[in-house]
C-alpha cells in the first residue's frame, strides 16, 4: 500500500459543479492548492515512506488531481472507472494510457455502467465495500467482483455530501475502519456492523466527518488526514496509529481531500 | 392487480440488499412473492433472487420498479410462450407445459393472456381467433386433437401467486395441518356462514360424498341441506345414491336397519333390489317423480333440480341409471359442473374427494371431511393445498352443519 499514483494540481480549479461541495463562485486558491498538495506529498513520501508515481496533468481535466477515481486496483489490473458526469469522462483516456504505459492490465466495464474506482470501492483483501447510488451503479459490482474474485458488499450512500464511499469510510492497514454511519442507509450500516466487529470500527464525529476525516491515506502505521480533526486523530492514536494532519482546504472546495488525491497501486 | 418479475443478483445477502428491496416493495404499497432464490455457497459466490412484484395499479408498479432498479434489480426479460402441434389425438407434444390449479397466464405476441378453465395436470391450448387475437385454455390429455397448438416449456408462462382470501374465517387461514385433535365447532360455523352467504347470492356449493354418509346417519341432515337450497351440485358414485334410496325403500343401508341397528333378514340384497327397481323405472328422476322414492338425498336433489354427476367404479353393482361408467366421460361431466362453484365440500369419500379436488382451481374454498386423516393428507399431497381439513365422522359433521343453518331434528 505504499506506491501511490498522484497528479500535480497544475490545472486544478473549480470549473463546474458536480457535487454539493463545489461552487464555481468559491474558487480554489491555486497557489495555496499547490502548497497544500506539495505538503501532502512530502508527508506521504518522507514521513510515511510512500513511493509516488506522478502522472502528467492535463488542462482539460481539472479534477484529474483526484486520482483515487481513476480505477479500482487488483494486483497488476486496473478496472478503469466510467465516470457518471460528462465533465470527468475525458479523464478515463488519460488514466487508461498511464496504466498501459506502466505495465498494468486494463479492464473495462460495459459502456454506460458507471463506476468510480477506488472512490467507491474500498476494503481489505477478501472483503470489499462498494458505495452505490450517487456515483457508481450497483450493477457494476456484479462485474467487478468477478474480475477481482472478491466479495463486494454494496452499500447505499444517502447523503449528497458523502457522494463517494471514500468520503465516509476508510479501511486502515491494521484491519480497522474509520467511518461515518449516517452517510449510509440503515441496511448499509447494519451490513458493515455485521462484518466488522465493534473493536474494528472507529466512528468519526459529525463535524470532523464534514471536514473529510475519513478521506485519509493509510500507509502502515501512518494515517494522513485533513487538518481540523483532533478527535479522530486521538482515536487513531489510541488504536496505535501515527496520524498526520495536512491542510487541504482548497481541495475540500472540490469535495476531495487526502485520499481522493492518491490511488494506491499495490 | 398488475405484476412484473424482477431479478436481483450479486452479494445480496450479507449486504442486506435482498431484504432492502423487499422492504422497498412493501413501503411503496406493493406486495411480492419470492419466486426463486439461490444463495452462493461461499461468501465470494454471488446469490440471486427472482421476485414477482404486484401492485394495484400500473402507475404504482412502475414507481416500485423504478425504485428497486436503483438497488440493482432488473426486470426479467419477457418472451412469448412457445407452442407445438399435438402429434396425434389424445397426445400432447413432448415438453408440454403441465398446469397447476393456480391462475395462469401465457404471453402471446407480447401480451399476457389468461388461461381459461384452470385445473391442475392439464395442458394449455392456444387458439388464434384472428391476427393477434388469441385465447388460451386448459385441455385434458384425452381431449387434445392432432394439430392443436399446445404450450411447451416454461418460458412465457406465469403462474399468478395464490392470494389468501381477505376473510377472517377458516378459509383465510388455509393450510392448517391435518389433525383430529382440534375443535371443529368454529370451522363448521364458518362453513355454515359461507353456505348461507352463497345461497343468498345464488352461488354454487358443490358436495362430493360417499356412502358412509348414509351408513353413519348423515342422510337426513344432508337431505335437509339440499332441500333448503344450500347445495347445487352433487358428485358421488353409485353407492351413495343406491344406499340412500335403499334407506327409503327398506329402511336399511347395506342391509343394516338404520333405526333398529340390526342386520335385516336378507338385508344384503336390499341395495341390489333397490338398484334393480330404479333400473326398471329407467332413472332416478323418474323414480322420484313417480313417487317411488320420496325421502332422502336423491329425492331432495331431484326436487330441487340439483345437478348430479355420478361416476362409476369397477366394483359397482348395477349400476344405477345415470352412473357414468366411462371414467373419461365422468371426468368431463364433473369438469363441466365446476365453473361457478364457490365452495366445495368433500365428505367421506377418498376417490371422489381427490378427483374433485384435482378439478378445482386453488381459488375455490374447499373443505375435506373424513374420519380417516389419510384422506385430507392425500388431497393435500395431490396439490389441493387450499383445502380446509376436518378429521371427523361424516354424519356428525353434517348434523352440526345443518344445525348451524337451522335444521331441527
Amino acid at each position: 500500500m505504499n506506491r501511490l499514483l498522484v497528479c500535480p494540481p497544475d490545472h486544478f480549479k473549480i470549473a463546474y459543479e458536480i457535487n454539493s461541495w463545489m461552487h464555481v463562485e468559491v474558487a480554489a486558491d491555486q497557489a495555496l492548492a499547490r502548497v497544500q498538495w506539495d505538503t501532502l506529498m512530502a508527508v506521504l513520501e518522507k514521513d510515511c515512506g510512500a513511493k509516488l508515481e506522478r502522472m502528467a496533468p492535463a488542462r482539460e481535466v481539472p479534477d484529474m488531481v483526484f486520482t483515487a477515481n481513476a480505477a479500482a486496483m487488483s494486483r497488476r489490473t486496473a478496472i478503469l472507472s466510467r465516470f457518471r458526469f460528462a465533465e470527468r469522462q475525458p479523464e478515463e483516456a488519460y488514466f487508461e494510457r498511464w496504466f498501459l504505459e506502466h505495465g498494468f492490465t486494463v479492464e473495462k466495464l460495459p459502456e454506460g455502467m458507471f463506476f468510480e474506482g477506488a472512490g467507491d470501492l474500498l476494503g481489505f483483501d477478501s472483503l470489499k465495500i462498494g458505495g452505490y447510488r450517487q456515483r457508481t451503479d450497483i450493477r457494476a459490482y456484479q462485474h467487478v467482483c468477478r474480475m477481482i474474485d472478491c466479495e463486494i458488499i454494496p452499500v447505499e450512500l444517502i447523503d449528497p455530501r458523502f457522494y463517494h464511499l471514500d468520503t465516509c469510510f476508510c479501511p486502515l492497514a491494521g484491519g480497522e475502519v474509520m467511518w461515518f454511519p449516517p452517510a449510509f442507509d440503515e441496511y448499509g450500516q447494519e451490513a458493515i456492523r455485521h462484518r466488522l466487529p465493534e473493536s474494528k470500527r472507529i466512528e468519526v464525529p459529525e463535524d470532523e466527518a464534514y471536514r473529510f476525516a475519513c478521506n485519509a491515506v493509510s500507509i502502515g502505521a501512518h494515517v494522513v488526514l485533513p487538518e481540523g480533526c483532533p478527535i479522530t486523530m486521538g482515536m487513531l492514536a489510541a488504536h496505535g496509529y501515527i496520524p498526520h494532519a495536512v491542510g487541504l482546504s482548497e481541495f475540500l472546495k472540490a469535495g476531495g481531500a487526502a485520499k481522493c488525491l492518491t490511488l494506491a497501486l499495490d | 392487480m398488475v405484476r412484473e418479475t424482477i431479478l436481483l443478483h450479486g452479494h445480496i445477502v450479507d449486504s442486506l440488499l435482498l431484504p432492502k428491496v423487499l422492504d422497498v416493495i412493501l413501503q411503496f404499497g406493493g406486495t411480492f412473492e419470492l419466486a426463486a432464490i439461490q444463495i452462493g455457497k461461499t461468501r465470494k459466490d454471488l446469490s440471486s433472487a427472482r421476485i414477482t412484484v404486484q401492485a394495484d395499479s400500473a402507475e404504482r408498479l412502475a414507481q416500485i420498479i423504478n425504485e428497486v432498479q436503483a438497488h440493482g434489480a432488473v426486470v426479467e426479460e419477457e418472451t412469448d410462450c412457445r407452442c407445438a402441434s399435438a402429434p396425434r389425438d389424445g397426445v400432447f407434444p413432448e415438453d408440454f407445459y403441465a398446469t397447476t390449479h393456480l391462475s395462469t397466464e401465457v404471453r402471446l405476441s407480447g401480451r399476457w393472456v389468461p388461461v381459461g378453465g384452470i385445473e391442475m395436470d392439464l395442458g394449455v391450448r392456444v387458439d388464434c381467433d384472428g391476427p393477434y387475437v388469441y385465447q388460451a385454455s386448459t385441455v385434458p390429455m384425452a381431449e387434445v386433437n392432432q394439430g392443436d397448438q399446445i404450450v411447451v416449456g416454461h418460458e412465457g408462462v406465469r403462474v399468478v401467486p395464490y392470494e389468501r382470501p381477505a376473510t377472517l374465517d377458516v378459509f383465510g387461514f388455509m393450510a392448517s395441518p391435518v389433525s383430529s385433535e382440534r375443535p371443529h365447532r368454529h370451522t363448521i360455523a364458518d362453513i355454515a356462514r359461507r353456505m348461507d352467504a352463497l345461497r343468498s347470492a345464488s352461488g354454487k356449493v358443490l358436495f362430493a360424498g360417499g356412502p358412509a354418509i348414509v351408513h353413519g346417519g348423515g342422510r337426513d341432515p344432508l337431505a335437509w341441506l339440499i332441500e333448503s337450497g344450500f347445495i347445487r351440485v352433487l358428485f358421488s358414485g353409485n353407492a351413495l345414491a343406491a344406499h340412500d334410496m335403499e334407506a327409503h325403500l327398506y329402511g336399511t343401508s347395506l342391509g343394516f336397519g338404520l333405526e333398529s341397528g340390526r342386520t335385516a333378514h336378507h338385508g344384503h340384497e336390499h341395495h341390489l333390489r333397490t338398484i334393480n327397481r330404479v333400473r326398471a323405472i329407467g332413472s332416478i328422476e323418474e323414480a322420484v317423480r313417480s313417487g317411488v322414492i320420496t325421502t332422502g338425498i336423491m329425492a331432495a336433489c331431484v326436487r330441487r333440480g340439483v345437478q348430479i354427476v355420478m361416476a362409476g367404479t369397477i366394483r359397482d353393482d348395477g349400476p344405477l341409471p345415470g352412473v357414468i361408467t366411462d371414467s373419461i366421460k365422468a371426468q368431463a361431466a364433473m369438469r363441466a359442473a365446476v365453473p361457478g362453484v364457490g365452495l366445495a365440500l368433500l365428505v367421506a369419500s377418498t376417490l371422489h374427494a381427490v378427483a374433485t379436488g384435482n378439478l378445482l382451481p386453488a381459488s375455490v374454498p374447499t373443505v375435506c371431511v373424513d374420519i380417516n386423516p389419510a384422506v385430507p393428507t392425500k388431497l393435500a399431497d395431490r396439490g389441493s393445498f387450499q383445502a380446509v381439513s376436518l378429521v371427523m365422522d361424516a354424519a356428525s359433521f353434517l348434523r352440526e352443519l345443518a344445525a348451524e343453518l337451522g335444521w331441527k331434528k
